[in-house]
């Protein structure tokens, strides 16, 4: 039996019918078609699906979309505002912080929240922050150069 | 028409610019396999066996197909006519198992594919998986190499009791003179584990079929479309040219989408039968069980030296763990190993024995270095373990050794040539960066004060930028067209497959050199057979190196054609181009690229003997390898408390030839770094002794988190390759190989007062822990 749910996604509402058991991942993007959000290990380690619900990085892997009723979400599609990369964006395309690009949307969606909560981070506290994100390509120097100067430049 | 070319300004080639990829990749608007949907797309997924080893006594798919929303169930019955996953690799003595892409009458490891369900929806095909029951009779099964040699141990494959899927032998020099004029013999058994490639996209397929003109289209997550296109065709007995494989954009692949896995073959296969879009992606855990692992080799080595430290033989037994099945090249793997085993080093004498070795796992292939990082790691840790013998300081001992510029090109014992290189050049640069003296000194200083500090030095070569075609089942050619569209845009298709390598930059930055106009006037488009000329993909270092070259090739033959066009337009027969426009030199009178384009394709005149359009193409073929080289030293602190490493410092020189993109050079070494400490401090598949895989998720496999990584220091010298134009070398493995060692390097010499002389990887706390704790003789 389907459930309704109301949704507000990158500044959109929306209401639509899901089965109970849809992971909020498989809802981004196969029922809204945001392919931003990707699915890295399904067990909520990798991050590669990192998105902002009410403005906390979650797992999108790990929730029912259903859990996201009334909600407000926002994924990488999101991030750019009337066609300007938003300073994480254009931050991890200066510091070549990213190769593959599969872990990226996740890795600006952490990096969006790390440089809120704090805007002057150190190479450590990056790294801790970004436990939750895996990448196999960069070796993270360059991920965390960005981050630094993403945080640079929203909190200068 | 108007033409829109625009002059160059600037040299590109050496500059650190951005990447061109990125705007698509962090707007998450880049199209990966999991994100194309076709009309009508049905969802496959597979039913893979629990057990290593066991004979199918039945399977019912009953309950399966009769699920609501359940399409098909295909088991191995219905795939007996399909060809088999295919093994490129020639060797005498080989023995290739018929490897079908479902299991037939037995399993042979945990995840070997045994059905496939095909349901209208991701989730039902899931429920689907469940309610497909076979009934498996288990036997013995054996998950250990060495044991699988062992008399008595099971047989994998019943047809060779012994487990031996292949033998090689390689020498050169006299071994035994050398062994016999030694001073001094060195040994030790060193192992480099099995571990998981783990790109973070995973494997997948999406597979349609056209009945009205027979043809498949396949999306899959590879590096090497068009070989791709070339085994499926086989495997599913489908003409060719009927048959388009697409790479989209493809999230890491690291040697472990170098192959014709058996789900791809199936879910095209499965378009094929029910006449609709089939899209198959794995899991994580099934990427865990199913993808091919890298490395997996015991390697017993003998080091023969003088007693100054003068380097005369080696001799080294390698058991190499295939797993239960060969893949596309997993012979080739221990084979390469041997190619680099005398390393950096001049001695002449090398004694080489390889056995390949059935074990009920998944099978071993291609992962970032593929083969190198084990021969680096072995004569980088025997150097280390002579230099304590002799008492000598392994930097001395390594220059000592090392082949001097003055004998390039060198010809190993191998049967290899180096192309060129500095060796003490490049170690003398880390060591004076590092402060190597003042590090000894610290250390000394360190384990007065009870602290244990290590100073780990790794130099490497690698053979990369694959390669003359002899080395290669694939040919080891590559390809490059370049077009000046009617407008005067730039359309280059290169037959490599990048998937974050950055090449669409790197080859811009070639080509707007070597044309001469602005960066964004050019495209590079690859990885579609149906659009792009017959390429070879990216693996083994060789983008740049070998598809650069065809690039710049391809060029210098289109701005002939350039040049007669504008000698035509010029009215003139001593005309130059350069910088996007064609001059003559005797009236100083030019016509611009956009214009000369447009007058190829559209006429109304061509010049005498001269076919309409500016298109060329090159396919270039190596004359030999390029091998880059380096020095990385490490410095690391072990806490007797817990066992734990901290690596306190990491420097990396490398020396990868010409540099294209600083920017990507370093994002290259740093990635490789991690992979490669990665290797040394936390990764392995672990499967137990009744060979289930215990390493299933990130759960258990210690994927290096930011925090675990270091900072990297990198720096350079810059050797170019006579070997091509560009004098590039390749960078993309360089950092596995030399990372490994030099970590394990660091922390045997943190320990070495205590007599510690090797220990295998993961360097694990408790490994560690119990060596301070018993003195160094766990």
């Amino acid at each position: 039996m389907k459930t309704e749910i109301n949704v507000c996604i990158n500044g959109q509402e929306r209401t639509d019918e899901v089965e109970p058991r849809l992971l909020l991942i498989h809802y981004l993007r196969e029922v809204i078609g945001l392919k931003g959000p990707h699915i890295g290990c399904e067990t909520s380690i990798c991050g590669a699906c990192t998105v902002a619900l009410n403005g906390k990085t979650v797992k999108s892997c790990a929730l029912l979309a259903v859990q996201a009723d009334g909600q407000d979400i926002v994924t990488v599609e999101g991030l750019a505002t009337d066609g300007q990369l938003h300073p994480v964006q254009e931050a991890f395309w200066n510091e070549h912080g990213l190769q593959c690009g599969f872990c990226t949307p996740g890795m600006l969606m952490t990096t969006r929240e790390l440089i809120e909560r704090n805007p002057d981070p150190t190479d450590e506290e990056i790294r801790h922050g970004l436990e939750g994100n895996l990448c196999r390509c960069t070796g993270y120097q360059h991920i965390v150069n960005a981050v630094k100067s993403a945080a640079a430049k929203v909190g200068g | 028409m108007e033409t829109t070319v625009s002059k160059k300004t600037e040299r590109m080639v050496g500059k650190p610019i951005r990447r061109r990829e990125d705007p698509r990749l962090i707007t998450g608007t880049a199209t990966y396999v999991e994100d194309i949907e076709l009309p009508g797309m049905h969802y496959a997924a597979v039913v893979r066996s629990p057990h290593p080893a066991a004979d199918i006594k039945g399977i019912d798919t009953q309950a399966a197909e009769q699920h609501p929303g359940v399409v098909a169930v295909y088991t191995g019955k219905d795939i007996d006519h399909l060809g088999a996953v295919p093994c490129g690799i020639s060797l005498p003595d080989l023995r290739i198992p018929h490897h079908h892409l479902l299991a037939q009458d037995r399993v042979y490891y945990v995840g070997h594919p045994v059905a496939v369900v095909v349901a209208s929806d991701r989730y039902i095909a899931a429920d689907a998986v469940d309610l497909v029951e076979v009934e498996y009779e288990p036997t013995d099964s054996v998950s250990e190499p060495e044991e699988a040699l062992e008399d008595g141990a099971p047989a994998v494959h019943a047809e060779w009791p012994d487990n031996v899927a292949f033998t090689h032998h390689q020498e050169g020099g006299d071994i035994e003179k050398a062994f016999a004029e030694a001073d001094v013999i060195v040994k030790e058994r060193i192992v480099s584990q099995r571990l998981a490639p783990s790109a973070m996209e995973p494997r997948g397929t999406v597979a349609s079929w056209n009945s009205g003109d027979e043809t498949l289209t396949v999306h899959s997550s590879t590096q090497i479309p068009h070989i791709l296109r070339t085994l499926m065709a086989g495997v599913l007995g489908l003409p060719e040219h009927k048959l388009r494989v697409i790479a989209p954009e493809v999230g890491g692949g690291f040697g472990s989408k170098c192959e014709l896995y058996p789900e791809e073959a199936l879910t095209a296969f499965i378009a094929m039968k029910i006449g609709k879009p089939v899209k198959w992606v794995l899991t994580r855990r099934d990427e865990f069980l199913a993808t091919i692992h890298g490395r997996g080799h015991i390697d017993y080595y003998e080091l023969a030296a003088k007693k100054d430290g003068t380097m005369l033989g080696l001799k080294v037994k390698i058991i190499q763990d295939v797993g239960s099945f060969h893949m596309l090249l997993t012979p080739a793997m221990p084979t390469l190993s041997v190619l680099m085993l005398p390393g950096l080093y001049r001695f002449k004498n090398v004694h080489a024995d390889v056995v390949g070795v059935f074990t009920h796992r998944m099978a071993t292939d291609l992962y970032r270095g593929a083969g190198r990082p084990e021969a680096t790691h072995g004569i980088e840790r025997m150097v280390e373990v002579l230099a304590a013998e002799l008492g000598m300081d392994p930097v001395e001992l390594r220059k000592k050794n090392f082949v001097p510029p003055s004998d390039f090109p060198y010809d190993t014992p191998m049967g290899v040539s180096y192309d060129s290189g500095n060796y003490a050049a490049i170690l003398e640069k880390a060591v004076e960066t590092v402060g190597y003296s003042q590090l000894r000194q610290e250390q000394q200083e360190g384990r007065r004060q009870g602290r244990l500090m290590g100073i780990g030095i790794a130099t490497y070569g690698e053979i990369c930028a694959f390669g003359p075609s002899p080395a290669l089942p694939t040919g080891g050619w590559e390809s490059a067209t370049v077009k000046i569209e009617p407008s005067g845009q730039v359309t280059i298709m290169t037959g490599v497959s990048p998937h974050g390598q950055g090449s669409q930059t790197t080859f811009s930055q070639i080509a707007a050199d070597e044309l001469g106009v602005d960066i964004d006037n050019i495209v590079v488009a690859h990885g579609d057979t149906s659009t792009v000329q017959h390429g070879v993909g990216t693996f083994g270092s060789r983008n740049t190196a070998v598809g650069g070259t065809a690039l710049v090739l391809a060029i210098r033959e289109l701005k002939e054609k350039i040049e007669t066009y504008g000698a035509m337009l010029l009215e003139s027969d001593d005309v130059t181009y350069a910088d996007g426009v064609c001059t003559c030199n005797k009236t100083g009178k030019t016509v611009p690229l956009g214009e000369i384009a447009l007058t190829s394709w559209t006429g109304p005149n061509y010049p005498p003997n001269t076919q309409p359009g500016l298109i060329a193409t090159n396919y270039w073929e190596p004359p030999n390898f390029a091998f880059p080289f380096g020095a990385h030293i490490v410095v690391s602190e072990v806490d007797p408390e817990t066992g734990e490493v901290a690596i306190k410092r990491y420097l990396a020189v490398d020396d990868c030839g010409k540099v294209i993109n600083p920017l990507l050079v370093d994002g290259q070494v740093h990635g490789g770094v991690a992979q490669g400490l990665g290797q040394a401090l936390y990764e392995q598949v672990v499967y137990d002794d009744t060979g289930q895989l215990v390493t299933g998720e990130y759960m258990d496999y210690a994927l290096p988190k930011a925090a675990m990584v270091p900072t990297i220091e990198t720096d350079r010298t810059e050797t170019p390759s006579p070997v091509n134009p560009l004098g590039v070398k390749g960078v993309g493995e360089a950092g596995t190989i030399a990372a490994s060692p030099a970590v394990v390097n660091s922390v045997v010499d943190a320990l070495s007062h205590l007599g510690v002389r090797h220990i295998d990887m993961p360097l694990t706390p408790e490994k560690i822990w119990k060596l301070v704790q018993q003195g160094g003789s766990a």
